[in-house]
């Protein structure tokens, strides 16, 4: 059992609740249907599927918060959750930034759910994968691949009458293909809301085609070059940004985003004017709940408008200490681009780098959000419009910041993981050092 | 679905520590059901359930773990708890071989009708996965040990120290961070307790009862005039032990520019040391990049160690199985078999093992029944072996497994994972001090930091907490800014020196994450001051 009605989770919860003793209580419901497959050395590895529900309640007396949790959903197992919660609440230390809990409210109906992804069994992920076998095998490559799908629901209640139900759907799908000599590598991941999206075939023919050439790479000189980053390099790069946009840490003085001599940065001008930023639950490549785990509506949300921080989110607590109203973090964020096509940037581009992705990136200096990592699985030359020749991967040391204000020019944004992004023309990106990996 | 190569359980960015997602880890509980433990007779009918529906269903092999996870988690901010979690996960996983294939399922579900129908499954997927399989599972010769136990040797189980007592210590450092001049100090206690009894067909029944402790602090100061700041990170380290780790004793801290400690760990002098050292730190000179004589303390090069020897001599790496999340390694068999890759000087020895008291890889058995064991990776500068589990052990021509085999959870299926990697110590006499007197242009780096290497583990960054500049032999101040490059094979063959074995220490990680689904393992690596001539440093200050 991982998925039911809103009806059916309602009533589940309300029953908990109704044993209630705590000052304030929450539960929250929820459940995953789905599975995995995973392959490599061209044949398949492991493989499992899911199927989980569990439910999840937080009582509270006064600041003294105790949570508990069980899979069991009978009514003596209820009312034993819910005293075990209470109990514990009991011995809890008081939680200073404990915040009452949100009162009713109406959200906006999520469009997370697709159900031809909810139908997804253990012979379509098979399938799919045995089409990218046939490539990887034809092209006489080895492939390594992970293929997920998950359908999810969640449900909250509190004691304040708060109520809301979601669910959604996304399956992930990556592959890895090397030529026999390990000397060219090449890869793709894509995430979708809807599994009609997903072409294993076409996608490990992109991967195949980078395989193949990137086999030969030529040393560059490290230093500061003009880079193409495409949508995978750039979601890389961003994803460490969006998450500190934050008014508490800004605040605290210890974030890229505080002032000096005190304050915050919202307001400023921090990246070039073509970069633009915000958070949509109504897009339909990259949709998301409505609310949050705290009852919050997530809604539209412009974080940088024309290079300008608009918003930092705030936790209740946060919220409640600056006497503003509480704003989810920066969650499944869209970058806005152009319409040219990342082939488009190339032919615009006298000498540059081409990057297909990043790997292992890692902060070096949380003040200027300085990046470490390096490229992988597709570098290229170009020059004169054109791809010359594949070239081995650099090291970067490089802050997003410095980047965003670096741009030349974006192209047509696309989903990558969880972000929606532009291909991005980027001058004066610093590659530090070489590697010989592949 | 992105992952980290480290699961992180600390903030980004901001130094801030943050809660672990309890459903990660189980369900929560009261802290004293912790210490009820589930009989090993009880264990071992609910195992031959397994082991027989298996049989019955066509298995060839069978294995089961009967799994409780514990975790302890005491979280918190200046004068502020900001969380206590208990929580346990109880459950069972069936591994079987049918048609020459692995099959995996599990269940929390411990009765012993849902054992029989997890191992029933388990079958089923095997022959399900055989007809697209391409060589059948070869399995390492294994013998039973019949009736068999193993407990880490600790002194004061974590779980029974009260967690009043956890919060009280912790409020204090906290309050000496504060007292000392800090803008803001996060600390935790981080217990774990896996109670996991594995059996096989192959007629092994063992139960061990497996501890590990964390506690760990981040001071933070906060300049507003000029809007810096920076943080520094305890020097404690995560360890196979009880919590006698927090009760110091002064023999087993290391005195020196900084104290340092072996395997006991004073929490309330390190954080005044810290929080002196912040503020020192912050008005350190910015390093100017070049080439330096890097000396690098065992609280730091353990990271290096991790990144640069253990994951690329692990065999699935090596064979390509991780090729689409963590990445091959630059060792390839070819490199091993020629028995005479030079992976550095002669003066590196690096040993695998999985029996060093106080690590983080020690248990009597791994997870699938394989006796501990240590061996030889590096020998005088020569790759001279792998890391396999019993499935591999025939690719690299070994007559039995090496035990590296480990799962986070009785609901994941178990492979193969990195055992303790250590440099051997100096066999000359060498102390630090002595170290340090004959280097003309050095950083002394105390501390790990920021870290980052290739797919193949050739090219690599690393930071750090506490960089000494050292010049003709002394200890000048403190530098900031610090990070060095290098490629895996030229940095161990410019080893110049490693200090003796009164200085060996380990240093580890509760989290180093690999596979997909991804799975967390603990690991320590040991090693004694080392010297690295001629290392690139380059400086990481920006303006934005």
């Amino acid at each position: 059992m991982g998925i039911i009605s809103k009806e059916a989770a309602q009533a589940i919860l309300k029953k908990a609740l109704s044993f209630s003793k705590a000052d304030e209580c929450e539960v929250s419901l929820t459940g995953t249907e789905g599975g995995n497959i995973r392959y490599a050395r061209n044949a398949v590895s492991t493989a499992g599927d899911i199927s989980t529900m569990g439910l999840a309640i937080s009582s509270t007396f006064g600041k003294k918060t105790g949570s508990a949790t069980i899979n069991e959903f009978d009514d003596a197992s209820l009312e034993k959750v819910v005293r075990r919660s209470e109990e514990l609440a009991q011995l809890a230390p008081p939680n200073p930034e404990y915040v009452s809990l949100e009162g009713p409210k109406t959200f906006a109906e999520a469009i997370t759910y697709n159900k031809t992804t909810a139908a997804v069994n253990p012979d379509i992920r098979a399938e799919a994968v045995r089409k990218s076998l046939d490539i990887a095998k034809a092209a006489n490559l080895e492939a390594a691949g992970y293929l997920e799908n998950s359908t999810s629901f969640r449900a909250i209640m509190n004691s304040k009458g708060l109520f809301a139900y979601n669910t959604d759907t996304d399956v992930s799908f990556s592959v890895t293909t090397r030529n026999q000599e390990g000397t060219g590598s090449g890869y793709v991941s894509e995430t979708f809301n809807d599994i009609t999206k997903l072409d294993t075939l076409a996608l490990t023919k992109v991967a195949a085609q980078k395989a193949l050439g990137s086999a030969g790479a030529k040393a560059l000189e490290p230093g500061k070059y003009t880079v193409i980053l495409e949508p995978l390099a750039a979601s890389d790069m961003l994803s460490n940004m969006v998450r500190g946009f934050d008014a508490r840490s800004a605040e605290e003085g210890r974030s890229f985003m505080s002032k000096k001599g005190g304050g915050t940065r919202l307001g400023e001008q921090l990246f070039n004017e073509q970069v633009n930023i915000y958070s949509d639950p109504f897009n339909a490549d990259l949709p998301s709940a409505t609310w949050n785990g705290d009852g919050i509506p997530q809604e539209k949300v412009t974080w940088v408008e024309n290079g300008v921080v608009k918003n930092l989110s705030y936790s209740r607590y946060w919220a409640q200490q600056k006497g503003v109203k509480p704003l989810p973090g920066a969650n499944r964020v869209i970058m806005e681009g152009g319409t040219a096509s990342l082939e488009d940037l190339i032919k615009s581009t006298e000498r540059g780098i081409l990057v297909t992705r990043f790997w292992y990136i890692r902060s070096v200096d949380p003040q200027t959000l300085l990046l470490t990592g390096l490229t992988r699985d597709g570098t290229f030359y170009i020059e004169n419009g054109k791809i010359m020749y594949p070239v081995k991967n650099f090291r970067f040391n490089e802050s997003p910041i410095i980047m965003l204000n670096n741009v030349e020019a974006l192209g047509k944004p696309q989903r990558s993981g969880n972000m929606i992004v532009p291909p991005m023309k980027i001058r004066d990106f610093t590659f530090s050092s070489l590697s010989d990996a592949v | 679905m992105k992952r980290s190569e480290f699961l992180y359980l600390s903030g980004l960015g901001a130094g801030a520590l943050m809660l672990p997602n309890l459903s990660l880890f189980g369900n929560p509980i009261d802290p004293m059901e912790a210490l009820n433990v589930v009989d090993a007779r009880i264990k071992k009918e609910l195992a031959d359930v397994a082991l027989n529906a298996a049989k019955a269903k066509g298995a060839s092999y069978a294995d089961v773990r009967i799994g409780r996870y514990l975790n302890q988690f005491v979280a918190t901010r200046e004068k502020t708890v900001q969380g206590v979690s208990n929580t346990e996960s109880y459950g069972v996983g069936v591994r079987v071989i049918a048609n020459g294939c692995w099959g995996f399922a599990s269940t929390n579900n411990v009765t012993k009708e849902e054992i029989a129908k997890a191992a029933e499954r388990a079958v089923a997927v095997a022959k399900a996965n055989s007809k697209i399989q391409g060589e059948p599972v070869q399995l390492a010769p294994q013998k039973g040990y019949g009736e068999v136990s193993w407990k880490t040797p600790i002194q004061k189980n974590a779980f029974e120290v009260p967690v009043k007592e956890k919060v009280e210590l912790l409020l204090a450092t906290n309050a000496i961070a504060m007292q000392g001049g800090a803008s803001f100090v996060n600390s935790v206690i981080f217990a774990v307790n896996e109670q996991k009894y594995f059996a096989s067909t192959d007629g092994s029944y063992i139960d061990q009862d497996v501890h590990r402790i964390y506690p760990n602090f981040s001071v933070t100061k906060i300049d507003r005039s000029s809007g810096k700041f920076d943080t520094i990170k305890s020097l404690s380290t995560p360890m196979g032990m009880g919590y006698e780790y927090l009760n110091p004793t002064e023999s087993s801290k290391v005195k020196g520019v900084v104290t340092r400690y072996k395997d006991r760990y004073d929490i309330l002098e390190d954080i005044k040391s810290a929080t002196a050292n912040v503020d020192q730190k912050m008005k350190s000179k910015s390093v100017e990049p070049g080439k330096y004589d890097m000396v690098l303390d065992p609280s730091h090069l353990w990271l290096t160690i991790h990144e640069s020897v253990g994951h690329p001599t692990e065999l699935d790496r090596v064979l390509g199985y991780e090729a689409n999340y963590a990445g091959t390694s630059f060792l390839t068999l070819d490199k091993l078999n020629s028995k005479n890759f030079n992976f550095g000087n002669k003066l590196v020895n690096v040993t695998a093992d999985k029996t060093e008291e106080t690590s983080l890889g020690a248990v009597g058995y791994d997870d699938e029944g394989v006796e501990c064991k240590k061996w030889d990776i590096v020998k005088d500068g020569v790759l001279v072996n792998f890391q396999a589990t019993r499935d591999q052990a025939h690719m690299i021509g070994l007559k039995e497994s090496q035990g590296c085999s480990y799962a986070q959870s009785w609901a994941d299926v178990q492979f193969q994972r990195m055992p303790n990697v250590s440099l051997q110590p100096g066999k000359e006499e060498l102390s630090v001090d002595d170290m340090i007197k004959d280097v003309e242009k050095g950083i002394y780096i105390i501390g790990d930091g920021s870290f980052s290497i290739d797919q193949q583990r050739y090219n690599f960054q690393f930071g750090g907490q506490m960089f000494y500049e050292i010049k003709e032999g002394k200890i000048v101040g403190m530098l900031k800014d610090v990070a060095y490059q290098s490629n895996t094979q030229e940095f161990w063959n410019a080893v110049g020196a490693i200090c003796d074995k009164r200085d060996y220490r380990l240093g580890g990680a509760f989290n180093d994450g690999k596979g997909q689904p991804g799975q967390s393992n603990a690991v320590s690596h040991g090693s004694s001051t080392t010297r690295f001539n001629g290392v690139n440093v380059i400086n990481t200050a920006r303006k934005i």
